[in-house]
């Protein structure tokens, strides 16, 4: 059975190729009017030819129950470029998905033509052409699915990024405003960019805010002694300030200590504090007019 | 064996660490070094170790050692230069390095070690008076 199956519907493909193009087009087109603006016919017509082409070929060559074979490689390369295409471009998965699965009316119909008279051989192809179909279609998703959370860790990776600023305040006095839960990927992302900041600048003071940070934790309060520590390695003095009063107090309760890093209860303290430390000072001098 | 030059530069050292140091290299200097210090009888040392890319608990260690060995001679060690991924390897390394002296670059600690000599000097002169 499998060695005549294949046969048959790859003769078929090739028979009626064009008529098969149609239909699916017009199977693909009335699934997709409502996103007219995502794709153009004239893309979709020419995705649709190169797929049956390959498809054809493909069905000449292997067996049609393992898609996994050699054979079956440039269909699934076509496929993965589609996917990927079509997550960058906001597809929802099924409308993925129905890119293949729209291929089973047209296929069935023209195989039920050309098989009418033989009720058992046409069961077996239809059934062949199922299974291949649905799992080509299943394969589709997959990629879909991976094209998709290659974009979301990508902007998670952007997003770290864009989330610690290294600022320079002074000459010699840096600040990282820090904003959001700080967990380990995200001290380690501050950690990296404050040190070499500190390399670039050249500071001797780097000032950790964390006004923004909304609860500090055990972990947390660690994490921060680790960066001041390593900047005191690098010969900078790390001060942590905006620690706000609920915050300070759940900290006392928690018996959680910076130890011997310099803490400030403001950004103005600190840079005050800082100020001092280089030997700079502040001077009031009557307002210009 | 190579052996990695140890400069007088006034009243101090400087030693600027350019190559791999390897455990038998850190433990040459650490000879070297308290050697020099007894023989100039210099008031302070001066680790660049900017060129240093790779750490392990031993060379920290031993940089720590440099540290106390030194001040026991009545020398003062600062390490300058580290680079961010050596410190972020110590702190997680979880070694205690908080004996060390360290600054941005050999300019600063330059400052650094003449700062230190003044107190230095004087508690000196002090003891020789009481004496």
């Amino acid at each position: 059975m499998p060695t005549n199956n294949p046969s048959r519907i790859a003769e078929i493909l090739a028979r009626h190729q064009q008529a098969i193009l149609e239909d699916w087009l017009l199977a693909q087109l009335a699934a997709f009017s409502a996103r007219h603006n995502l794709i153009s016919e004239a893309d979709l017509r020419r995705q649709s030819a190169d797929f049956i082409g390959i498809f054809g070929t493909a069905c000449q060559a292997g067996t049609l129950t393992d898609i996994a074979t050699p054979a079956w490689q440039p269909v699934r390369d076509f496929l993965a470029s589609i996917s990927r295409s079509r997550a960058s471009q906001g597809f929802s998965p099924s409308e993925t998905a129905t890119f293949v699965f729209s291929l089973k009316q047209p296929l069935f119909a023209h195989i039920r033509q050309e098989l009418a008279a033989n009720a058992e051989s046409l069961a077996d192809e239809m059934w062949t052409a199922t299974v291949l179909i649905d799992k080509l279609g299943l394969y589709t998703t997959e990629l879909f699915q991976t094209a998709r959370e290659e974009v979301i860790k990508r902007q998670q990776m952007e997003m770290l990024e864009l989330s610690t600023p290294v600022v320079k305040l002074w000459d010699g006095i840096l600040a990282v405003p820090l904003i959001g839960t700080l967990d380990s990927a995200r001290t380690q992302v501050v950690m990296e960019s404050l040190l070499q900041s500190i390399v670039d600048t050249g500071s001797n003071i780097a000032i950790v805010d964390i006004t923004g940070v909304p609860t500090v934790d055990t972990l947390i309060a660690q994490n921060l002694l680790k960066t001041a520590a390593a900047a005191r390695l690098m010969g900078a003095q790390c001060i942590i300030c905006g620690i706000r009063p609920q915050i300070a107090q759940t900290m006392v309760h928690l018996g959680v200590a910076f130890g011997e890093v310099v803490t400030r209860a403001t950004l103005a303290d600190a840079l005050a504090f800082a100020f001092r430390e280089i030997g700079c000072t502040v001077s009031r001098q009557a307002p210009r007019n | 064996m190579e052996r990695i030059p140890i400069l007088l530069v006034g009243e101090f050292l400087l030693v600027s660490i350019q190559v791999d140091l390897h455990d038998r290299l850190a433990l040459a200097l650490q000879d070297d070094l308290t050697t020099e210090v007894v023989k100039v009888r210099a008031k302070g040392v001066l680790i660049d170790i900017s060129s240093l890319e790779i750490v392990d608990s031993f060379i920290g260690r031993v940089l720590g050692n440099i540290a106390a060995l030194t001040a026991m001679l009545g020398a003062n060690a600062v390490v300058v230069g580290m680079r961010p991924a050596v410190a972020i390897t110590i702190v997680e390394l979880g070694l205690d390095l908080s004996c060390l002296r360290t600054a941005i670059n050999v300019d600063q600690g330059m400052a650094m070690l003449r700062l230190l000599l003044r107190p230095v000097a004087s508690q000196g002169s002090d003891e020789s008076a009481e004496k």
